[in-house]
């Protein structure tokens, strides 16, 4: 075979497998896609938000933590910020909340909505800031309540 | 007065990366005779300037000077001492002084490398290369100014990021991969001196690839070190989450070591010069888009990027970067033509082609996923990210292919193979795959990626070890030497090649633990009170109770667990809790017992008394079999790299005394 034929003929290789390995790629980037929402966007997408993995971030809304009877189940709402209108989603978890779980605290979840309105997560997160932020006055001894009380048995308590 | 100091060393940087990278470019263009000195002082004043910065910071840190910016930010009277002088590379500012220093650093050893050559393109290097220094020092003087001034002096500080103080692998992680990352600047020096010279010969193509190996070594511990430490810190059970912090450091690593197999092809033929050119300036180029990616908080939000300085600057460098690579490409590549022509298929060649190639997707898959969700929000202001299965149903079946090609290529040798090659040097470890795959299935193991994995992890060691022990044996057989003797000699021949197949072993150690630890993980949870338990393939622990301390920075509250293992061994974990003063978040420390099948992972999610006030504990478990084998590859991986690399002694004995038979034989089918 003559030099100039076998570099076409690689040239050519090359471009379908690079093609092919492009349209692989975009293809499963798009099934792939995790959506950040707030529950106010995530329900302006309608139906669109349907079986989309989405990592749902807001606020647990005040009273709404509830336990199922066998205590496996863990559901509440998230909610746009912390205003008793906000709109919220219900959300349901079945593994166990970290420990700052609290009422009106910021938190992640991820999973997938479906038509019922009900946003069930595999994995809860609590909002961690990763960047620092300086402490306001007060904030020091946040953490001080936070080892007297633990707070998800105290939620459990009620 | 520590802030002026400091200041005025980072001035002083700034002014000599500027006058030697002019001095070096133009001086070198132009051949003008005598600037060579002045480039090599302005170097070594650049490194004495930012060795001082970084000393001045290091200072200011251990006098708790909080009139210092930098300090205010990070520091604080209650942080062990350690920590404090780790805080110099917690956050942004402090990490990029700290990689002026190392930059510094490495321009000198490169300049002392290179002292006894007279060439032009050690000065058009050094400019190069002290024009990517002009850019860190402006940074450091301007946007990302560590040294500015507070006021009023507050008392005390913050202490740096919580996370980052949980664990001594903070302590050495950052440097490792900082140094890994900053290397990367070395080789594009080169590389851009090669274009403007417009050749690269032996000496340059040696200086390129042994740089290009030095930061290659780091970047691999660095990687390896940040899994380690996102295993012992982060707390949710795994080591790599293809997050955009750690891809910015996996790119460089892809392309960096396609370049050192595509260097070979370039020694042996003389083919692929601006290819292997090209690989070089995009490590440095992945470095740059790395550092812009994990330093600029762009991942927070394209739009909360723009509130510094910092995120811009980067982006024209990285502009900068890349259309000076791209440039020098288009404009000198023509003189830099092949010289010979690449054999058949069935070749070495092929397979070191191959490979860059399979490389080459993996880096464009893994950019594509990691930028993807930049450019969507910029565009069309959705936040999306791309999930983990994209990145490991990319990268799986192309890390499998390049497994492959870790058997095949060695045992092909360089030009044509002739007929029987395949049935002398791929049946034994051929068979030793199947071997692996068979015991595996009948072990009871399923699951196509790792079974594949482990086979073909058999027939590549196999492939390995013989490459590595056949001239030794050879030797023995013909010399009647001692077998440490003669492998230790066969090694010292041809050390590149030895070095080359022991970083292979590791990476076949590496690819067995995360094939097992990610296919074979388990998983559950649960609350316990006291004295009930929760079991896992084959371990059991019972909750003994809640335990609480004080260390000088922290209170921890732990969780006490008896662990029985199904073969009767007892042990004890204790995953804890630990709470800053100044972090409103408590942040976890997971408990790992550790062994050689595999390690048992425990974390303490919640703590607190229940209903009847006894009290209570919830825990993560996990059990990852074979994960510890991932770092403890660094060693094989260390001595491969420093046995290739290490610097030849000047007066080596050419003496060669063996006869010529006894070499064709022992290089038969290998180097």
């Amino acid at each position: 075979m003559a030099p100039k034929r076998t570099t076409w003929l690689g040239l050519g290789a090359l471009l379908v497998a690079g093609s092919a390995l492009a349209f692989i790629a975009f293809g499963d980037l798009g099934k792939n896609l995790v959506y950040y929402w707030t529950p106010a966007e995530m329900l302006a997408a309608g139906s669109k938000a349907y079986g989309a993995t989405i990592r749902l971030g807001g606020m647990v809304q005040k009273g709404s933590i509830a336990w199922d009877a066998g205590h496996t189940e863990l559901s509440f709402r998230v909610a746009n910020d912390a205003t008793p209108s906000a709109p919220s989603v219900l959300v349901k978890v079945h593994e166990t909340p970290p420990q700052m779980f609290r009422e009106g605290i910021g938190v992640v979840v991820e999973g997938t909505f479906d038509r019922a309105q009900v946003f069930t997560s595999h994995r809860l997160m609590v909002n961690h800031s990763n960047e620092y932020r300086p402490p306001k006055p007060g904030d020091g001894d946040r953490w001080k309540d936070t080892l007297s009380q633990g707070t998800t048995s105290a939620e459990r308590a009620k | 007065m520590r802030g002026t100091l400091g200041y005025a060393f980072v001035l002083g940087g700034l002014l000599c990366a500027v006058f030697g990278a002019v001095v070096g470019i133009v001086g070198g263009l132009r051949r003008r005779p005598g600037t060579r000195a002045w480039v090599e002082r302005a170097t070594l004043g650049f490194f004495v300037c930012m060795l001082g910065a970084n000393l001045t910071m290091v200072w200011a840190l251990i006098a708790h000077d909080f009139s210092v910016h930098y300090v205010s930010q990070v520091g604080s009277r209650t942080t062990p001492l350690v920590y404090t002088v780790v805080s110099l590379w917690s956050a942004l500012e402090g990490s990029i002084l700290f990689w002026g220093a190392i930059l510094g650093t490495y321009l000198v050893a490169f300049l002392r490398a290179q002292r006894s050559s007279r060439e032009r393109t050690v000065e058009l290097g050094l400019g190069a290369m002290l024009g990517v220094a002009t850019f860190f020092a402006f940074l450091i003087a301007g946007p990302a100014n560590p040294f500015g001034p507070v006021f009023p002096v507050p008392p005390d500080g913050p202490g740096p990021n919580a996370l980052l103080q949980n664990d001594i692998l903070m302590v050495i992680h950052p440097p490792m991969l900082y140094c890994g990352y900053v290397g990367m600047t070395v080789p594009f020096g080169i590389a851009v001196a090669a274009l403007l010279d417009g050749r690269l010969g032996e000496a340059w193509l040696n200086a390129l690839r042994r740089w290009t190996l030095v930061a290659w070594t780091f970047l691999t511990v660095g990687l390896i070190l940040g899994s380690w430490w996102a295993y012992r810190v982060l707390g949710w059970g795994g080591y790599w989450a293809w997050d955009p912090v750690e891809n910015a450091a996996f790119l460089p690593w892809l392309t960096a070591t396609a370049f050192l197999h595509s260097t070979m092809l370039q020694e042996r033929r003389r083919v692929l010069k601006l290819w292997t050119l090209s690989l070089a300036l995009a490590s440095f180029s992945l470095t740059v888009l790395g550092t812009f990616m994990t330093r600029s908080g762009i991942f927070n939000s394209v739009h909360s990027f723009t509130q510094s300085d910092i995120g811009p600057t980067f982006l024209v460098f990285l502009a900068l970067v890349v259309a000076v690579s791209i440039g020098l490409l288009a404009v000198r590549g023509p003189q830099l033509a092949p010289e010979d022509t690449l054999p058949g298929v069935a070749s070495r060649e092929t397979a070191i082609l191959i490979n860059n190639l399979l490389f080459s997707a993996l880096t464009f898959t893994i950019l594509l996923g990691t930028v993807f969700p930049l450019v969507r929000e910029a565009f069309s202001g959705v936040r999306v990210s791309v999930g983990a299965p994209y990145f490991n149903r990319m990268a799986v079946p192309l890390g499998i292919a390049i497994l492959f090609l870790m058997g095949v290529g060695p045992s092909l040798p360089w030009g044509n193979a002739s007929r029987d090659v395949w049935r002398r040097q791929f049946l034994v470890p051929g068979m030793a795959g199947l071997a692996v795959l068979g015991a595996c299935l009948v072990a009871g193991l399923r699951g196509w990626a790792p079974l594949t994995t482990f086979g073909l992890a058999a027939f590549v060691a196999t492939v390995t070890l013989r490459q590595l022990f056949l001239p030794a044996l050879v030797r023995m057989k013909e010399k009647g030497e001692k077998p440490w003797t003669s492998f230790a000699r066969s090694a010292a021949r041809s050390r590149r090649r030895t070095g080359g197949y022991l970083v292979h072993l590791a990476v076949v150690v590496v690819f067995v633990a995360i094939a097992a630890s990610s296919a074979y993980v388990q998983h559950t949870t649960g609350t316990l009170a006291p004295g009930q338990t929760l079991s896992l393939s084959g371990y059991t622990v019972r909750f003994v109770g809640l335990e609480q301390g004080e260390e000088p920075h922290r209170h921890w509250v732990a969780a006490r667990l008896d662990v029985t293992e199904v073969g009767g061994a007892h042990g004890s974990l204790a995953p804890r809790m630990n709470f800053y003063e100044r972090s409103t978040d408590p942040v976890g420390s997971p408990a790992v017992s550790s062994g050689a099948f595999g390690d048992l992972y425990l974390t303490l999610l919640a703590f607190g008394p229940d209903a009847t006030g006894s009290p209570t504990a919830s825990f993560n478990m996990w059990t990852l079999p074979l994960v510890g084998w991932i770092w403890w590859s660094i060693p094989l991986f260390v001595i491969g790299a420093l046995v290739a690399a290490w610097p030849r002694r000047r007066a080596l004995p050419v003496v060669d005394t063996e006869p010529a038979p006894a070499r064709r034989s022992a290089a038969r089918g290998t180097a």
